[in-house]
């Protein structure tokens, strides 16, 4: 099993899978992005099994910007949802439906 | 062997994330997927993601996570009426097409089984990573540390909030607390802290009154399931 790519890139599906029903069925501001941060650690299992499966540590380093990529968003997306709970005084993606508040 | 138990392990708790009710219960389940995936980043011989994947995603990423979910609210679950009818089914029928789609592609490539990192990471892995990130990656190294910056200045931005009344000062403050005693009899003093037992201590375990009763007002209010009140910093 440790060497076969296959195994590990079908587990990086699944992960993904997951994660994107979970982006289209949750309610909770929160818990999309838990999922949107789910898809990204799917992604950064791929990429570090191919890179095994070449030889060299490309994929490391792509997976290591996905993971700073994945920091300042959350970052960022974090404070959004801060944000609109101030001035909503809910965390529901189904309230913010009228561009005007 | 190994591989198949983390992977069983992930694939639960990655449905956990989807099925949690409670906010809390999904940050958990992450968790549990994230350090699996940390172990499996360590059966493919990359020990610096191991590690890296275990401080800055499990250790601060996730934490960001609960700190905002202690301050959004611990209560709040999803939910159930749907706003636009049928969406929920039609988002799991076609999801589970895309993973169907994603397992049939990756079965039918013909994928190379792996050659090892035991040449590229010659010298230790940090070392090899460390001389593409410096040599080859460089521009985006750069580009990536600037994002950062620009990512906290944001997140600065979004959170601050203007003042719009005059700031009190402390002998405003005062004369308000002495009025408030007069008017109302509200108590002059500080709040009351949370209570310090045997066996509880933490910020949300009530003080007792004398009588043997629990003061509401000795657990911070977000907490206890109310919001800050305003002029308050969250």
């Amino acid at each position: 099993m440790t060497d076969n790519t296959t195994a590990y890139v079908i587990l990086s599906a699944i992960l993904f899978t997951i994660g994107t029903i979970g982006v289209l069925t949750r309610r909770n501001a929160i818990v999309v992005f838990m999922c949107v941060e789910l898809m990204l650690n799917a992604a950064n299992l791929a990429l570090v099994a191919f890179s095994r499966m070449h030889g060299n540590l490309d994929g490391q380093v792509t997976a290591f910007f996905v993971m700073v990529v994945a920091a300042a968003e959350v970052v960022v997306g974090l404070a959004i949802i801060m944000t609109i709970f101030r001035t909503r005084n809910t965390a529901s993606v189904d309230e913010p439906r009228m561009l005007k508040w | 062997m190994s591989f198949v138990i983390l992977a069983s392990i992930m694939v639960i708790a990655a449905l956990g994330l989807l099925f949690a009710r409670k906010p809390v219960h999904a940050a958990l389940s992450l968790a549990v997927v994230m350090i699996g995936l940390a172990m499996v980043y360590a059966m493919l011989e990359a020990p610096f993601l191991f590690a890296v994947q275990i401080v800055v995603y499990t250790g601060a990423i996730l934490m960001l996570f609960l700190f905002v979910i202690m301050l959004v609210g611990v209560d709040t679950s999803d939910k159930l009426k749907e706003t636009i009818a049928g969406q929920k089914v039609l988002a799991v029928s076609l999801g589970v097409g895309l993973g169907a789609t994603l397992i049939a592609g990756i079965g039918q490539a013909s994928i190379a089984t792996m050659r090892g990192l035991a040449s590229a990471n010659e010298g230790g892995n940090v070392q090899r990573l460390a001389d593409l990130l410096f040599s080859r990656y460089v521009i985006a190294f750069e580009a990536t540390s600037a994002l950062l910056i620009t990512a906290a200045i944001g997140a600065m931005v979004l959170a601050h909030r203007e003042r719009i009344d005059p700031k009190q000062s402390q002998t405003d403050l005062a004369q308000q607390r002495v009025a408030d005693y007069a008017k109302s009899g509200k108590h002059l003093g500080p709040l009351p802290p949370p209570g310090t037992f045997a066996r509880h201590n933490s910020n949300d375990t009530p003080a007792l009154l004398p009588d043997g009763s629990q003061s509401t007002k000795s657990v911070p209010a977000i907490l206890a399931g109310g919001r800050t009140e305003e002029g308050e910093d969250a």
